[in-house]
């Protein structure tokens, strides 16, 4: 008679979560994962709230303009596509004014996500990123889906520190994190 | 490296994108009533100009749509995209 055997939940980064810490520097750039974010995959003619121009993200709940979506309560709406949105956060899938979702699927599992914050943010995402991400362009509440390094994520603004989420498909997201500890280690002893 | 406008994300490295060939190739309206060498000619056959070229492209890590691009072979030039089913 053993124990039972326990369901228990990995995130796609967590035996990496020291070395994420050891290649934060805090006032400069940090990096964490945000683990277990709810992502539902949302296709059909849309409609508010959900955006109609690409590369945008628009906010449902209590904390509207917060493009992080961690609230209770709280929705994010990426653009992915003319007519397909990406549903991160764990309140409600909204609706489609005047008509049926074509496709609704539970994504949360596909991919994990990674926070990348500080004033040295958006240098560490130029090294391997071939998209305009000065804030004149690509403030908060602009996304976008491109290459970083070569893996494919979404990248979200999602506030002026600025702070960047990055979602990475799980099986790329130790090549991520690798890259991105790579693309830190200067700010080891050059800080801001 | 080439710099293609995406109708709907704007202009992305080529490296976001996938190569999909010749343009406006249509499906056979009765395919059963080819021939042999006439389904050939629609699987295989395409058009190699030297100038602008109508050619199909996905915009695979980014928004993963389909569009059409008109692009001089000799120069590379993009004179400009447009969305699937739509004319030049
Ligand atoms: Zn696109």
């Amino acid at each position: 008679m053993g124990e039972p055997p326990q369901a228990v939940r990995r995130s796609p980064l967590g035996h990496l979560a020291a070395e994420l810490r050891a290649a934060s520097v805090p006032g400069t750039v940090t990096v964490r994962e945000v683990p277990f974010v709810r992502q539902v995959n949302v296709r059909g003619p849309g409609g508010k709230p959900f955006p109609a121009e690409p590369n945008t993200v628009a906010t449902t709940g209590d904390a509207a303009g917060d493009a992080a979506g961690d609230a209770e309560g709280d929705t994010v709406l990426v653009w992915l596509g003319p007519d397909e949105w990406l549903v991160v956060g764990p309140g409600e899938v909204p609706g489609m004014p005047g008509a049926e979702h074509e496709s609704v699927a539970d994504v949360s599992a596909h991919r994990t996500v990674v926070e990348l914050a500080g004033p040295a943010a958006r240098e560490v995402l130029l090294k391997g990123c071939p998209i305009d991400l000065h804030p004149g362009v690509f403030p908060p509440g602009r996304c976008a889906q491109t290459l970083l390094g070569r893996a494919q994520v979404i990248i979200v603004c999602v506030d002026e520190r600025p702070a960047y989420r990055l979602f990475v498909r799980a099986s790329l997201a130790g090549y991520l994190a690798g890259w991105l500890i790579d693309a830190m280690r200067e700010y080891q002893c050059h800080t801001y | 490296m080439l710099l293609i406008p995406c109708p709907w994300c704007g202009p992305r490295a080529e490296i976001e994108y996938r190569y999909g060939g010749q343009a406006h190739v249509a499906y056979p309206p009765e395919p059963a009533a080819l021939t042999d060498a006439e389904w050939a000619a629609y699987l295989f056959l395409r058009d190699n100009p030297k100038g602008p070229f109508a050619e199909r492209w996905c915009h695979a890590a980014g928004c993963r749509r389909w569009f059409n691009v008109l692009r001089d072979t000799a120069t590379h030039e993009i004179h400009f995209s447009y969305r699937a089913g739509e004319r030049p």
